[in-house]
């Protein structure tokens, strides 16, 4: 889950993008006509790697941690959305109501790049198809290279970089929440949601006119909804980390208005078995913000999982990862201190 | 400065005691500067919407792609444009019609659209989603008449949109029109690789649209402008003369006093410099005032004017106006410039004023005289140089050259031509009253000059306007009737479903024939000229409008090997029947012979027309979309209904008349604004000689009292001044019927060909002629109207005042 939804979801209900807090709150509508995320989803594959037009959001979201060869971190995001007007949109043509949107950005210490696409459905300018995988907006894809979900090709291109990267699944795909049934706050609204955590990357990345060859490891979320936000909340902190004895840790906190925040996240050990984090089981906290385009952004931030000993300080590579989309929000790569050292990728949206 | 003050104070008390002669010479420069300017304000309220209609997406910042010809791009060709990472964004457009009005709508697709595009960049007018979900949104300008036909999306304001052009997501037009490819592709200016990319992806399908493109419709109604620009110059001049005649006169009248200030020590310096400060200040009261006038003027012909380019060439202009400050400072300007160009002479003549010249009204006819020989000399040599223009000019500003020579020549030999009238009459009379009345007559000759000229300029431009526009509404009916007459013409969205619908309507019984209208575009000399295909039918030998034919024409071209060429191809190669023709053709040349000229008004490109299977031979790159059917006049909704259900869209069949219709609404509206201005020109003109004979009438007395001494009575003197005034006015008007037969044909023959390519056949209206005598005689008669009350009010002991005050 990432806040990127969430402002998507803003643009379909016609909410300004400086108005972006209070759009949270009109989340809280009922999603009629959709079909409404329920606990005992039985996940079916290849397809459920493709569009769900019965809902109305759903993202394919890529982040990478990596080194060029002199060692320098960095890292990179790519997200396809689709957004539904209508429920069951799925007339071809001009007729299709549903829109497209994807970002891509590319960072490292010194440099953060970001750029954006909006498509249109149902004339083949984007999409996603089970089998072979394949997710597409206009020249930005995500391919299966043999046919699976297990290996992929991913190229992208913006303003003053690019990147053109292979990525081979090395563990099996993580159910979040229960089996894949994700809550977002105390009053039941939830999202269906997997990952695939443990991809390994290479390939090169463009920065200017320098290309770099590059590896690294991947992280690929899937997740569709038609109504994941409780009326009263009010922003999003979203981490998805690589640490270095093999685990992963997905957590997110999203903000209350009346500061009660809910948190959850998984667990994942080495060999991909998976456990939820509840509410109480996990716990982020801001330490320092830094002043990013005139907001102040928590650029670093604790994470407590007391019941695995887990005490570590998460810090942006490059304070600067603000994502200047139609829709901003702050994500970017992040080094992992503490007890239990590692790398991983860091979002937070309205700030 | 004190003694400035005085002189001024001195001049300006003139003023008071003839306030009418004041009001006359305002309303003579309002009246001037309020047709310039309301005929200014129409061109630039067109011009500013032509340029909004062109910038609707983005205007100078963006690109328009299209396919082969100008068609529309395939689905499949834009999703791998775009799948090859080139920005480019789609644009379906319609005409939606509402009563009256013809709603441009254009679909964007909103997702794609460049950032700097107009529409995007109207963040207040709705997000991206309320414009692509749901019932999506109407974008319209604040000046779109509300509310919108029911079946478009909710409206919604935004800027910088033109009236009656609608903004809706592209799935509104592809669902209305039943179309899936994009009319064309807009973009950004992209880079060389992207270009070549474009290329390679479609295979040569989508190319760059010229930029001139979109400047057709300023091009296109250049002609239109130009009309209504002569129009407002015309009452400007006409305007002026007024305030020349005024500017005139109270000199005269002032002349005593100019000279007693002259002798009191005020030099000529100052006495110009409060002239000048005199016409400043009338400039600013008198210009202001006819601003405003031609605001309103403006204002009430502007949905004429603007009905009549929407009929015409397809512009939408806004109907309500909307004015720069530009526009009111250029106005006030032409109004100082053509006040300074009138006072000119009388301010000339108080620079050179010497302080003991007499002031006698009698060195009036001499100075008449010389005035004469003068102009009549000046009327010659322009004359002269309408001849010489006439043999040797060339293009379109000789045109004009010649048009204005012939007018100001002819215009100043008419009082040389009416004094020697006059004086041979004279000479012939037998009594002395009527000897006296011609003598008279020739002597006021000299204050009524600048108005007679006035309505001699006004009938003869309103003869040639009239007959020009009239000969072009004749001609153009007419040629629509030869040219457009099958009863439908079909354009197929592309050349397989139009080879396939002409089969299929050659099966339909209710079908008489079905006459194809393939084409090819080639270049010659880099015009571009279109050369069509076409089969023999009688359609075409009883009605096609030839301007030129050679015996069996028809035969020959059936046969193949002979051409028929559109006059402006014609005129532009300067070639007839029997001349050899070269045209370019994928085997190099293709080579036959001119066997007619055929008229093709309107168009600015080149028309060549041959045997289709000789088209189809020699030509690869076809359109082979249209064709036109004869159907009997009950099967026509019938073969219209049964092609629809063929597949084809019901905006590519064309009903020939509805065409019709359409065209003589258009004209009938374009005539509604000529009209008006002709009758605001003669209106000028009217005033012109009311304002003359006014204060003529005033300087009159001393030549009528000793008649009246004599024992006439006033009354008599009454009716030979109204008889006077009113052979002045046919004298003008007759004299103005030759000069503007002479306008409208330098009009149709020389301007219309140089600027269009083509000419018009002039025809005669003498029940106009007529009409304008008539109007010519009420205005004299209005005119002198007054002037003869007040002559016959006179009271006695005014008249008797004559002889002692007489110098």
């Amino acid at each position: 889950m990432n806040g990127k939804g969430l402002a998507t979801i803003c643009l379909l209900l016609g909410i300004a993008t400086n108005g972006l807090a209070q759009g949270f709150a009109g989340l809280g509508m009922q999603a009629d006509g959709f079909e409404q995320v329920l606990p005992g989803y039985q996940f079916s594959f290849p397809e459920d790697h493709a569009a769900h037009p019965g809902f109305r959001i759903e993202w394919w979201y890529l982040t990478a941690n990596f080194e060029n060869e002199e060692g320098q971190p960095m890292g990179l995001q790519w997200t396809l959305f689709r957004q539904a007007g209508k429920a069951q949109d799925t007339a071809t043509g001009w007729q299709n109501r549903q829109i497209w949107m994807a970002h891509a950005a590319l960072s490292t210490p010194d440099v953060h790049r970001s750029a954006e696409k909006f498509a249109r459905g149902g004339i083949g300018q984007a999409g996603v198809e089970a089998s072979p995988f394949s997710a597409w907006i206009d020249d930005w894809s995500l391919v299966s290279s043999d046919g699976s979900f297990d290996q992929l090709t991913l190229r992208a291109k913006g303003d003053g970089f690019s990147y053109d990267v292979q990525l081979n699944a090395s563990g099996p795909l993580v159910f979040h929440g229960d089996n894949g049934f994700s809550v977002k706050s105390e009053q039941g609204q939830a999202s269906y949601y997997y990952s695939q955590p443990s991809l390994k990357l290479t390939g090169t990345v463009k920065i200017g006119e320098t290309s770099h060859r590059v590896s690294g490891q991947a992280w690929l979320d899937r997740e569709w909804s038609s109504q994941p936000l409780s009326g009263d909340q009010s922003g999003w902190d979203w981490v998805s980390l690589h640490l270095d004895d093999g685990v992963k840790v997905m957590g997110f906190r999203l903000r209350h208005e009346d500061g009660d925040d809910f948190h959850s996240g998984t667990w994942i050990t080495a060999d991909g078995q998976a456990s939820p984090l509840r509410q109480d089981q996990l716990k982020l906290t801001p330490l320092a913000a830094n002043t990013v385009e005139d907001r102040k952004i928590p650029t670093s931030w604790r994470l407590e999982i007391p019941e695995r000993a887990v005490d570590v300080t998460i810090t942006a590579i490059n304070p600067d990862s603000y994502m200047k989309t139609l829709f901003p929000y702050w994500e970017g790569p992040v080094t992992v201190k503490g007890s239990h050292p590692g790398r991983g990728y860091l979002e937070m949206t309205g700030y | 400065m004190m003694r400035h003050r005085l002189i001024l104070t001195t001049l300006l008390s003139h003023w008071r005691r003839k306030p009418w002669q004041f009001v006359i010479l305002l309303i003579g420069l309002a009246t001037a500067t309020a047709l310039w300017s309301g005929v200014q304000a129409i061109n630039a309220q067109a011009r500013d919407s032509y340029a909004q209609a062109a910038g609707v997406l983005g205007g100078d910042d963006l690109d328009r792609w299209t396919g082969n010809a100008g068609l529309s791009i395939s689905l499949t060709d834009y999703v791998a444009l775009r799948r090859a990472g080139i920005n480019l964004s789609p644009v379906m457009e319609t005409v939606l019609r509402d009563g009256n009005r013809r709603l441009r709508i254009i679909g964007i697709e909103p997702t794609s659209l460049p950032q700097k595009s107009l529409i995007q960049s109207t963040d207040e007018a709705g997000s991206l989603a309320d414009f692509v979900t749901g019932s999506g949104i109407a974008l319209v300008s604040a000046d779109t008449a509300l509310p919108l036909p029911a079946i478009l999306p909710p409206a919604r304001v935004s800027d910088g949109l033109p009236p009656d052009t609608i903004v809706v997501d592209i799935s509104w037009v592809a669902d209305r029109s039943g179309r899936v490819a994009p009319d064309y592709l807009v973009s950004l200016k992209l880079s060389n690789a992207d270009h070549l990319a474009i290329s390679s992806v479609t295979e040569g399908r989508v190319k760059l649209q010229a930029s001139d493109a979109s400047g057709d419709l300023s091009r296109l109604t250049d002609s239109f402008h130009l009309n209504l620009t002569a129009f407002g110059f015309l009452s400007f001049v006409v305007g002026l003369f007024i305030v020349h005649a005024t500017i005139g006169l109270s000199f005269e009248q002032r002349k005593p006093m100019l000279r007693t200030m002259r002798a009191c020590g005020a030099s000529s310096r100052a006495l110009v410099i409060a002239l000048s400060l005199e016409v400043l200040g009338s400039v600013l009261l008198a210009g202001s005032a006819g601003m405003v006038l031609g605001y309103l003027i403006a204002s009430s012909l502007l949905p004429d004017v603007a009905a009549s380019l929407r009929g015409l060439y397809g512009a939408n202009v806004d109907g309500a106006l909307n004015l720069q400050p530009s526009w009111w400072i250029a106005g006030l300007g032409m109004s100082l410039i053509g006040a300074f160009a009138a006072a000119a002479q009388s301010i000339w003549k108080a620079a050179r004023l010497p302080v003991l010249a007499p002031a006698r009204p009698e060195a009036w006819q001499a100075a008449h005289r010389r005035d004469l020989t003068r102009q009549g000399g000046l009327a010659i040599l322009l004359l002269g140089v309408a001849v010489v223009t006439l043999l040797l000019g060339r293009g379109l500003a000789s045109g004009f050259i010649l048009m204005g020579s012939v007018l100001t020549g002819t215009a100043l030999l008419l009082p040389v031509l009416a004094s020697n009238i006059l004086h041979w009459m004279e000479a012939r009379q037998a009594t002395p009253l009527s000897r006296w009345i011609w003598a008279d007559t020739r002597q006021q000759l000299r204050g009524l000059t600048l108005s007679l000229m006035a309505l001699l300029l006004a009938l003869s431009v309103n003869i040639g306007v009239g007959t020009m526009v009239d000969g072009f509404r004749k001609t153009f009916l007419g040629w629509l009737d030869q040219r457009l007459a099958a009863e439908l013409y079909v354009t197929a969205p592309d050349t397989a479903t139009g080879l396939g619908l002409k089969a299929f309507a050659g099966s339909l019984p209710e079908v008489d024939a079905v006459l194809p209208i393939w084409s090819s575009d080639v270049r010659i000399d880099a015009w571009p000229v279109t050369v069509f295909g076409f089969e023999d039918h009688v359609t075409y030998r009883d009605n096609w409008p030839m301007l030129q034919t050679s015996r069996g024409m028809w035969d020959k071209v059936r046969d193949g090997q002979f051409a028929l060429v559109s006059e402006q191809f014609a005129r532009r190669f300067n070639v007839e029947p029997g001349d050899p023709l070269t045209l370019p053709s994928p085997s190099g040349g293709w080579t036959a012979e001119i066997a007619g000229v055929f008229s093709d008004y309107g168009n600015p490109t080149g028309a060549v027309m041959i045997n289709a299977t000789t088209l189809t031979e020699n030509w690869s790159d076809l359109d082979q979309r249209r064709f036109a059917l004869r159907v009997a006049p009950e099967c026509i909704t019938t073969v219209r209904d049964l092609l629809i259900k063929e597949g084809l869209p019901e905006r590519s069949i064309v009903d020939q008349s509805r065409v019709k219709a359409a065209s003589r609404e258009i004209f009938e509206t374009t005539f509604a604004v000529t009209l008006a201005l002709n009758a605001l020109t003669l209106v000028v003109a009217g005033i012109a000689l009311f304002t003359s004979l006014l204060t003529l009438s005033n300087l009159r007395l001393p030549q009528l009292a000793p008649l009246w001494a004599l024992g006439m009575t006033r009354r008599q003197l009454g009716w030979i001044e109204l008889g006077r005034m009113l052979g002045l006015a046919l004298f003008t008007a007759l004299f103005a019927i030759p000069l503007g037969l002479i306008l409208a044909t330098i009009l149709t023959k020389v301007i219309n060909v140089e600027a269009f390519g083509w000419e018009l056949p002039v025809f005669l209206f003498p029940l106009q002629w007529i009409s304008l005598i008539g109007l010519a005689l009420l205005t004299a008669l209005v005119a002198s109207l007054w002037p003869i009350l007040r002559l016959q009010r006179t009271p006695p002991a005014t008249l008797i005042g004559v002889f002692s005050n007489e110098r």
